[in-house]
């Protein structure tokens, strides 16, 4: 991606997330307030986060790619098994993920 | 300091400290998927919502188009728009305040301040306004530090960096899985981002996963 298009997502993502949050103190209730709407977007986060985690794990470019990132990853869910903190989770990973890359 | 006071700032701060330090992974993530420090530092002060961060930045990283990061960034952001509904009438704010409460609504001050209702509102209204200026201070402080640390590291792989941000999603999402029907919503959006991923451009399997969200969320259940 040019630099120019990481300015346009730069500049983009923070006014328009900022406009979204402006407009709950703006409309009137009923409008967001539809309950299929809700349902939905209370799911939206959670579909995207999971998207996330295999686009950022286990694919590179348009391929699914089983690598050093997934040891990485094996070690974070075994971290959130045992109610680790963020924190530690990450840093689990990535140390994890080091090792493994070195060791190929 | 009122003992009431008392324990809505102790509540507020370790909120704002805890959730300040996912910062360093966002500052990382963000210069990792080649985003100078500078901007990671913009993104912090004015996106200020981290789930919507980190998506613009991962889906650069993964290679996806200026289009899809600002999509998923902006429908991951949907969410405040309902926090502030909730919060309008208990704030009651106008002008410059409303401008500035805006900015702070997100997951944690609305949090916050709904758990402080046994309190009352006066204990509400402080929740929100101490829990979102110190996620804001402690946010912004940590993603300069993670953004300036994964500049000094280089290679992102050597560090287990490209491992840190698929943990980090991981992290963000683990806590929100708080029922079975949730944890089918995650399986299913991970199985279907990873059917998709050969047959879409970059970063689009990403926005084509809210399609599980919808057909999900349609029925009441």
């Amino acid at each position: 991606m040019s630099s120019m298009m990481m300015w346009i997502v730069l500049v983009a993502t923070c006014t328009l997330c900022f406009a979204i949050k402006l407009l709950g103190y703006l409309v009137p209730e009923p409008w967001l307030s539809n309950p299929r709407l809700q349902r939905i977007n209370a799911l939206i986060p959670i579909s995207l986060l999971s998207a996330l985690v295999v686009a950022q794990g286990v694919v590179v470019r348009t391929h699914v790619v089983i690598d050093h990132r997934l040891a990485g990853l094996a070690v974070a869910l075994a971290a959130l098994f045992a109610k680790a903190p963020f924190p530690v989770v990450v840093v689990a990973a990535a140390a994890t993920s080091a090792l493994v890359y070195h060791l190929h | 300091m009122s003992k009431l006071t008392k324990s809505t700032v102790r509540d507020s701060l370790s909120v704002a400290i805890t959730v300040g330090t996912y910062g360093v992974a966002f500052g990382a993530a963000s210069v990792a998927a080649g985003f100078s420090v500078v901007q990671s530092c913009l993104f912090s002060l004015f996106t200020f919502t981290g789930a919507s961060q980190f998506a613009a930045v991962g889906v650069v990283a993964s290679g996806g188009a200026a289009a899809g990061a600002i999509a998923a960034a902006t429908m991951l952001g949907t969410r405040n728009a309902l926090y502030g509904i909730q919060m309008a009438p208990l704030l009651q704010v106008k002008g410059v305040r409303r401008v500035l409460a805006a900015h702070l609504t997100i997951d944690e001050s609305t949090g916050v301040a709904l758990t402080q209702a046994p309190r009352g509102v006066a204990a509400m209204r402080e929740g929100f306004w101490i829990t979102g200026t110190g996620v804001f201070l402690f946010w912004n402080v940590f993603t300069l530090l993670g953004a300036l640390g994964a500049k000094a590291l280089g290679n992102p792989a050597s560090w287990g960096l490209d491992a840190a941000v698929p943990a980090a999603f991981l992290g963000l999402l683990w806590p929100r899985l708080r029922s079975n029907f949730l944890r089918v919503v995650a399986a299913s959006s991970m199985v279907f981002a990873m059917l998709v991923t050969p047959w879409l451009p970059a970063g689009l399997p990403i926005i084509a996963t809210t399609v599980v969200a919808v057909v999900l969320g349609w029925r009441a259940r």
